[in-house]
Formats: structure tokens, C-alpha cells, sequence
């Protein structure tokens, strides 16, 4: 696996493998990144305690592709983030929205292979 | 197909029936105008003489109806169902009489002379107070509950007030005789003369009022009268239409207010219903929710007018309720202390028919509420003024009345709290108990207390402490990051409302850059990316124009920038310019454009201070009398960055035509011949509110000195999202204890306060221009990490008057990968 360079031209196409999204580095502790693939926005975080998650960027709520801009946080012990748009806070490891039980979004699998975090956008849940 | 609704009359009932009928008529079927006859917004007219004081009196502004403010119906036509106003006609489907009252004035002759005024509306005060300008005497015709009222403006307005009253005692309504005679003991010690048992037979005088004349022949100077003798339904339209009315005036209407005409009905003062005319607001607010319930189908009736009151009258408590006089009364008198109290029971003391109450009327929460039951103790250790139970709601029935003005029963308000309301502001807003005349609100308190609500001070789950709390344990312990105060001081890793709270108390305290290190990760996604998140995830960007003054070049420059951004451009409520559908890669770019133009951040983004709005001033207008553009270019340069609770605006208007809207603002300056008036605590917004004038006459220097200490006071003290005008309502002390802290330095604070600003003051950057220095912060602008540069393609826009706004929510969704 390697990563691929930025590109400009367009995103790397969508497979069915592991496909890398940054340098593990380069995630911000508790903050998310966005990353394309194919017509997917996956938006990827880093926990505290250096824990990924992967989750589908679009806010159900607002239909905006922001959901990697939120705050990173916690309720009780689930690792949470809240939408930046109108703050409903999701849980990080099932896409379950917290404050409306009918909503979630979906979860990609994620992982750092030699510092580069990847994700999974075919085995998505 | 909609149906019109026109309701004629816009005071108290009138806007509490559009207000009801909004909120049940959720789908839209009544399409309603209001015909106000003044000119002002409805406003509540139970606080008139508050207008003294400068409080807002004006009721909230209810979204969804045409207001015609200053257009009286003339006439209605049930029969073409229209109503004339002088502007136009008017159809309606259904028609609402919410007229209300008029003072009644006794046929004296000399009423009509100069000096003579009613009591009763905005307008009256206005009269009344610039006629009393200069003046040394006046004499109020009438001792009741209006009467008084009246009395207290004339006291207000600096006059030797004299109070006259046709019965043997005050309030001949509301009190028995040995309380209207302690009711007289503490007017009479307020320097007031009181004549009761005597009538006014004519007002004397050329020029205007000079002597009112009695029936039985004495006389007393005066150069101001006001009749307060009560009032009568203003039933004058419905008459010429051929409505049924009273015999002793208004609007007969059945227990669902239709009155004889099957599309009229009437609400309040104007109405009378079982026989009766109510001239209180409760009778008058049950009619509203009554005919708002039935215009949706409800099956609601009016089951009789509450005619409890409680005021405060002159400073002195009087409250009313039930009956005044019964079979068995128990009573208890201190002439000392002025205290009076009347307990009505029955004959074998076991149920509560009513009380009069004079001096001390804490306990008249908890003995309304048990009208018509039994006593939660006994009667004396009740009335006892020492051991009076200031609103204890445990022994109180489920179905007793707590609110009376808006009928809600302790259950409703028990229910509220266990559904989540955590405070009085909750349980307000949620069952409207409190809202009116606001004498249930220690016992709503009290009721939240007794469920076991923990007072609302933890920020989130995250903290058990306050904001204030918060900023104490950062200040005193000098902590700087997130981490080390939540392992310390809190529990988890924090949510989106305690992490800003956090980044806002560190950059107050610490200063810098917010955005480095950890502090990154606690900010609001506007902070974040210093700009505001707009609805299809673009951001807008606001330089600063400082005072709302801006050359040419800059605006030429502003324009360039968002003509090669593709940016929709708008002018801003506080005198700046919007620019919309920035993406996230794009803001440095932009940045780099205006701050080469000589451009910094406007802080549109933060809870930080926003503009200094000014008007021309002296420097071009006419009338100005201080360079108002100057003083709000150096308040919004020495204030720019600060964080705060809240969004903090200001305003500085050249002289008193206010054409800056400073009281309006959360710190508002105006202009006077001597120098400069400073108001706090205004807002726009849900709920309007008007600044206090909180010192005159300032010099610049002091003015700058107060506002500092404002500021930094507001900073160190108020809660979350608290905004000026909510944090010195909740102060204990008020406006006169902030004068205490910044004017005479009571708690020693002024120079921790100074020195807090001096320091934001000379630590001041700009976060575009150290956003764009530092390769490491321009990192996380990208659009994605692993394609940096490609725009998002669930982006998109359309064009509406020739600029760009987002396309339709159909147009920027995703493809659906799969259901989630």
C-alpha cells in the first residue's frame, strides 16, 4: 500500500481494498479531515487516545458535506462528534445519531497501516 | 384555503389571542391582521407606570401577522364583513373585537381644561409627564387599583400628589375596610394626602387646571389633574353595527365569545361574558386562549373570570382574592409594621374562600392557590408576616391555581419540571406560568427546589461548574489547555459546548493565537476556520470596516475579491460586508487579498466583539453634536478579538436622534452637549431589548474606562451564551450593584479589570494576517487531504438577482452508497 500522492486532477478511483486517506501524522488529535474517494466523502478522526474512526461526511440533518468539521468529544464513554451545522452529536463507532434515534450515518472500516491511515469504502457498515 | 381572521384591538388580549392562535394553527389555516389603534406595538399595560423606570414594556412580537400599527377600525359591516379603517377596507371571514377599555371620566365641569389627563396608555404618560415638566402639585380623582397607579407617575414625576376617592376607603373593590385603612397609613407616609368619602364636583382655572372643587365645598390647588375613576368597555363599533350589548356597556358574547353575529366575536375589557365585564388582563387572557381553542376546533368555554390581584402599589403590597368578607374571617393587623392580612374561610374553617392582604403579600402565592380548599396550616402562623411561607408549593393541591393570570395548575408546572425544565426561565416558557405579572415566580422556584432540580450550573456533563466558576479555576490556578482541566476539574473528553466555552475562557485569559496547539480542537467550526459555516457547508467571510467608515479603495477592493471568488455579496445589519460561498480552500486565498488591501478579520465568526456602529456625526450632519464615527473607530479597534460569552455589539450615535441604534446594543454611547451617555445591556434578536442608561456626561477617558470594566466584568462573570442584557437581569443588584463594581469599585475588581484589558489591548493580532504567516495553520484549509485542491463536488450554486447562491438541497446531495 502506498500513498498516493495529492492529486489535482481528480480523486483516486473507488476499490474494493484498503485505500489510504493522509499520513496518520497528519490527523489532528480529536479533529477530523475529509477525504474523497470516488464520489464518497469519508470524514476520518483521531481520537485522544489515538483511536480512527470513519464516518460518512454528509450531516443527514443539513445535507452538507461537514460532518469532519465538528467537535470531537465524548458522551458518557461513547467518542462522539457533533455537527457543525445544527449539533447533533453522532456516536464515532456505529454512525448512530445520539440525539435522534431514527438517523444514523454510515461507518467505514479504518486503519493505520505503517503510519498511513486507510480506509475501507467497499466493507462500509 | 385560508381563512382571514382581522382582529381589531392590538393591547394585552388582543396580542396574546394572535399569539395563541399561532401557535395552535399549525397548518396554516387563518391568515390574520391586527388594527391596532396606537402607533406602538402591543405593550403591557398591567407595568404602565415601569415606562418611569425605562423598562421595555413592549409585549414579543408575534411572527405571521400583518400589523397595521396607527390604523383604527372606523366601522364593521358584519353583514358585507369588512372593516373600514381610515387607510382602506378590510374583508374578513372572521372578526375579532379585542378593543378594550376607555378611562372613565366623571361629567365635571373643567374636565376638558389644560393640566386634565387620563391614565391609561404610552401616549397618556407622554402627555402627562411633559405637561408635569416644571410643575408642583397634582390630584388623582379615584383610589382604586388604577388610582394608584396613577398616584405613583405623579409621585415619579416629582408632584405634591393628592389622591381623591368617592368610596369610604382605598380600593373599594379590593380591600375591607380595615385594609384600606392600613393601605392609607403607608400612602399617607409616603407624603400623599389621602380624601376618601368625598367626590370632585368641578376643576377650576384660565389657563389650565388650578383648583379642583369637592362636592362638599372645600378646595385644593393644583396644576395637574388625572381621572383614574376606572374604566368602560369600548363597545362604540359593535354598536353602529347592531351587535347585542350590555345594558351597562360591552359586547354580549356566550362562553365561547361569539357575540350575535355568528363571524364576530370579543375578547377582554370590550366583551361582556356571563353577565359580567372583566377590567383585569387574566379574565381577559382566558378569553383569548378560549376563542383561539375554538377557532381550531377545540371545544374550550370560559368557566368564569379570575378576579385575584396582586400589586405593588406605591412600593406597598396589596393583594386580593376570592371574597373580602365571608363567614368566618380570621384576621391579623400590625400597625407597626403596616401589615394587614384577611383570611375569608367557611363556616367550619376548612375551606379558603377568599383574603385581603395589604403591606406584605408574600403569601399570597400560596393562599391563591389554595382558594377553594383547605389551609396548608394554620391560619395565623399564614398571615404572620415573620412566619408568612413565601411560597411553599409542597402542601398545595395538584389542581391549585399557581399562575392565576394564565391558569396553569401547580400539576402543569410539576409535569414541566419533570420533563426536563431545569429552571424558572424553562417552566416560564413552557407552561407561561410567570409571565404576566410574574407574583408565582418565587413559588415556581420554590416548586423547583422541592423536585429536586439541582440549580442549572453545570456547563454540560462534562463539568459540574458554571462558565463564571470555570474562569475562577483557570485564572487562580493558571491553567492554560483544555486537557489538564478536565482531568483536574471535569470528567471525559468534553462536547461541543463545553470546549468552546473553554477556548473562549483561555483566550481571554491567555491571549494568543486560538487556534495553536490544542486549542485547535475546541473550537466551534467558525473559529476554526475564522469564518461563519453557512447552510450547504460554505463559509462567509467579513472584513472589518471599523465604524462602518470605508474609502473607495477598499471598497473597490472588497468588490474585486468578490467578483474573482464568485463570492454573493451582502451588506451586513452592522455596517459591513458579507461575502458567502467561500470553500474552506479558498479562505486563505481570499484572506491574502483583503489583508494585502489592507483588510483584517472582522471577528463575523467569534462570540467576540462584532462592530462599533456609528452614525455621520458631527463631522456631517446637522444635528450632531460629538464626532460619534471617530469614537466608534477606536471602540471597535481596542475592543476587536476580544472573546466573550457572547457575541458583544455596540453602536455610538452623535446626538440624541440616536440614528445608530445604540440602545439597541449591548454597550450603546450617545452623544449629549457635555460629552457622552453610555447604555448596557441592549440586544435585538428574540427578545428585543432596550440598553440602561448606566452613566451621563462621560469624558471620552471615562467612558473608555467603563466600558472596559463592562467588558472584562461581563467576561470573568457571565454564563455561557449569556448575552449583557440576561447577565445583569440575573445579577443580584442589578444595574446599581455593576455601577457599584465599575463606577465606585466596590469589589475591588477595577484594576484586575483594567489590567485584563490593557493586556488584550497590546496583545492584539490579526488571525487572518497569523493565519496566513504560518505554513502549519494553512494546512488545514483543504477541501480534502488527499486531493487538497478539488473543490467539493457536493458544491454547487444557482443564480438569483444575478449572484450566486447555494443550488437546491437536491442538487449538492450525494450519490447514496447504500442505506445507512
Amino acid at each position: 500500500m502506498t500513498f498516493p500522492p495529492p492529486s489535482p486532477s481528480g480523486p483516486p478511483p473507488l476499490t474494493d481494498t484498503w485505500v489510504a486517506v493522509c499520513a496518520y501524522q497528519r490527523l489532528e488529535p480529536e479533529r477530523g479531515v475529509a477525504a474523497l474517494f470516488d464520489g464518497a466523502q469519508v470524514a476520518v478522526f483521531r481520537t485522544h487516545d489515538g483511536a480512527l474512526f470513519a464516518l460518512d461526511n454528509r450531516d443527514p440533518f443539513s445535507g452538507a458535506c461537514v460532518l469532519s468539521r465538528g467537535i470531537v468529544g465524548t458522551r458518557g464513554d461513547t467518542p462522539t462528534v457533533a455537527s457543525p451545522m445544527h449539533k447533533q452529536v453522532f456516536d464515532l463507532t456505529t454512525g448512530r445519531c445520539l440525539d435522534d434515534p431514527a438517523v444514523a450515518v454510515r461507518t467505514y472500516p479504518v486503519r493505520c497501516v505503517d503510519g498511513i491511515v486507510q480506509v475501507a469504502t467497499v466493507g462500509a457498515r | 384555503m385560508t381563512e382571514r381572521v382581522v382582529v381589531v384591538g392590538y393591547g394585552m388580549v388582543g396580542h396574546r389571542f394572535v399569539e395563541a392562535l399561532r401557535a395552535r394553527d399549525t397548518e396554516g389555516r387563518y391568515e390574520v391582521t391586527v388594527l391596532a389603534e396606537e402607533a406602538r406595538p402591543a405593550y403591557d399595560r398591567v407595568r404602565l407606570s415601569s415606562w418611569f423606570d425605562g423598562e421595555p414594556l413592549e409585549l414579543p412580537a408575534v411572527d405571521g401577522v400583518r400589523t397595521r400599527l396607527g390604523e383604527p377600525a372606523l366601522a364593521i359591516d358584519p353583514a358585507a364583513r369588512t372593516v373600514t379603517t381610515a387607510a382602506g377596507e378590510y374583508g374578513f371571514d372572521r372578526l375579532v373585537l379585542a378593543t378594550g377599555s376607555y378611562p372613565f371620566v366623571p361629567p365635571v365641569p373643567g374636565r376638558d381644561l389644560m393640566g386634565c389627563f387620563v391614565y391609561r396608555t404610552v401616549d397618556d404618560l407622554e402627555a402627562l409627564s411633559a405637561y408635569a415638566e416644571g410643575r408642583g402639585t397634582g390630584v388623582v380623582v379615584g383610589g382604586g387599583l388604577l388610582g394608584l397607579e396613577a398616584a405613583h407617575a405623579l409621585l415619579r414625576l416629582g408632584l405634591t400628589t393628592q389622591v381623591v376617592e368617592f368610596a369610604p376607603r382605598l380600593m373599594p373593590l379590593q380591600t375591607d375596610d380595615a385594609g384600606g385603612a392600613m393601605l392609607r397609613r403607608h400612602i399617607e407616609d409616603l407624603g400623599l394626602t389621602v380624601h376618601t368619602g368625598r367626590a370632585a364636583a368641578r376643576v377650576l382655572g384660565d389657563d389650565g387646571a388650578r383648583t379642583v372643587v369637592f362636592e362638599d365645598g372645600g378646595v385644593v390647588s393644583t396644576d395637574v389633574v388625572v381621572f383614574a375613576a376606572g374604566v368602560r368597555p369600548r363597545d362604540e363599533l359593535a354598536r353602529a353595527a347592531g351587535l347585542t350589548v350590555g345594558a351597562r356597556g360591552g359586547v354580549v358574547v356566550d362562553d365561547g365569545c361569539a357575540t350575535s353575529h355568528p363571524q364576530v366575536y370579543a375578547i377582554g375589557e370590550c366583551a361582556e361574558i356571563g353577565g359580567r365585564v372583566y377590567g383585569l388582563v387574566a379574565p381577559g387572557y382566558a378569553m383569548a386562549e378560549v376563542l383561539a381553542d375554538r377557532f381550531v376546533g377545540g371545544p374550550a368555554t370560559f368557566t368564569g373570570g379570575d378576579t385575584s390581584t396582586k400589586l405593588k402599589l406605591l412600593g406597598v403590597d396589596v393583594a386580593s382574592f376570592g371574597q373580602t368578607s365571608g363567614p368566618l374571617d380570621v384576621t391579623y393587623a400590625d400597625p407597626a409594621s403596616r401589615v394587614y392580612a384577611k383570611l375569608v374561610l367557611s363556616d367550619d374553617a376548612g375551606v379558603l374562600l377568599g383574603g385581603v392582604l395589604v403591606g406584605d403579600a408574600s403569601a399570597y402565592p400560596t393562599l391563591r392557590a389554595c382558594l377553594g380548599g383547605p389551609l396548608p396550616g394554620p391560619a395565623l402562623a399564614l398571615l404572620a408576616s415573620s412566619a408568612a411561607p413565601a411560597g411553599h408549593g409542597e402542601g398545595l393541591p395538584g389542581a391549585a391555581l399557581v399562575c392565576t393570570c394564565n391558569a396553569v395548575t401547580k400539576d402543569t408546572i410539576v409535569g414541566a419540571i419533570s420533563d426536563g425544565c431545569t429552571d424558572v426561565a424553562a417552566v416560564k416558557a413552557c407552561t407561561r406560568a410567570g409571565t404576566t405579572c410574574g407574583s408565582c415566580v418565587p413559588l415556581l422556584k420554590s416548586l423547583l427546589a422541592e423536585s429536586g432540580v439541582a440549580m442549572p450550573k453545570a456547563l454540560c456533563e462534562h463539568f459540574d461548574h458554571s462558565r463564571r466558576e470555570l474562569f475562577e479555576i483557570v485564572r487562580v490556578r493558571g491553567i492554560r489547555t483544555f486537557s489538564r482541566l478536565i482531568a483536574e476539574h471535569g470528567r471525559g473528553r468534553g462536547c461541543d459546548i463545553c470546549k468552546p466555552a473553554v477556548a473562549s475562557i483561555l483566550a481571554s485569559q491567555a491571549g494568543g493565537y486560538i487556534l495553536d496547539g490544542e486549542q485547535a480542537t475546541l473550537q466551534d467550526t467558525n473559529d476554526h476556520f475564522l469564518a461563519n459555516l453557512q447552510r450547504d457547508g460554505t463559509y462567509s467571510v467579513v472584513p472589518r470596516i471599523p465604524g462602518g467608515e470605508i474609502t473607495p479603495d477598499k471598497l473597490i477592493a472588497i468588490g474585486e475579491v468578490a467578483r474573482d471568488f464568485g463570492l454573493y455579496t451582502k451588506i451586513t445589519g452592522g455596517q459591513r460586508i458579507d461575502l458567502f460561498g467561500a470553500r474552506v480552500e479558498q479562505l486563505p486565498r481570499i484572506w491574502r487579498r483583503l489583508v494585502d488591501a489592507g483588510f483584517e478579520s472582522g471577528h463575523a465568526y467569534g462570540k467576540a466583539l462584532r462592530t462599533v456602529k456609528s452614525c455621520v456625526g458631527s463631522t456631517w450632519c446637522r444635528y450632531g453634536v460629538q464626532d460619534s464615527v471617530g469614537l466608534a473607530i477606536a471602540l471597535e479597534l481596542r475592543y476587536r478579538g476580544l472573546r466573550a460569552p457572547h457575541k458583544v455589539k455596540a453602536a455610538v450615535s452623535g446626538c440624541a436622534r440616536e440614528c445608530a441604534e445604540a440602545r439597541g446594543k449591548d454597550f450603546g454611547v450617545i452623544a449629549t452637549e457635555a460629552g457622552w451617555n453610555l447604555y448596557v445591556g441592549g440586544n435585538g434578536g428574540f427578545r428585543p431589548r432596550h440598553a440602561d442608561l448606566f452613566a451621563s456626561d462621560l469624558s471620552t477617558e471615562d467612558l473608555i474606562r467603563y466600558i472596559d470594566r463592562f467588558l472584562m466584568f461581563y467576561i470573568r462573570t457571565a454564563d455561557r451564551l449569556q448575552r449583557t442584557a440576561s447577565w445583569i437581569e440575573a445579577m443580584e443588584g442589578g444595574l446599581d450593584h455593576l455601577r457599584a463594581v465599575i463606577v465606585d469599585d466596590s469589589s475591588g475588581l477595577a484594576a484586575d479589570l483594567d489590567a485584563a484589558m490593557a493586556r488584550h489591548v497590546g496583545d492584539y493580532r490579526d488571525e487572518w494576517r497569523a493565519t496566513l504567516e504560518d505554513p502549519d495553520r494553512l494546512r488545514r484549509f483543504v477541501s480534502f487531504v488527499n486531493v487538497p485542491d478539488l473543490p467539493d463536488p457536493s458544491i454547487s450554486f444557482a443564480t438569483e438577482r444575478d449572484q450566486p447562491v447555494p443550488a437546491p438541497v437536491s442538487g449538492r446531495r450525494l450519490v447514496p452508497l447504500g442505506t445507512p
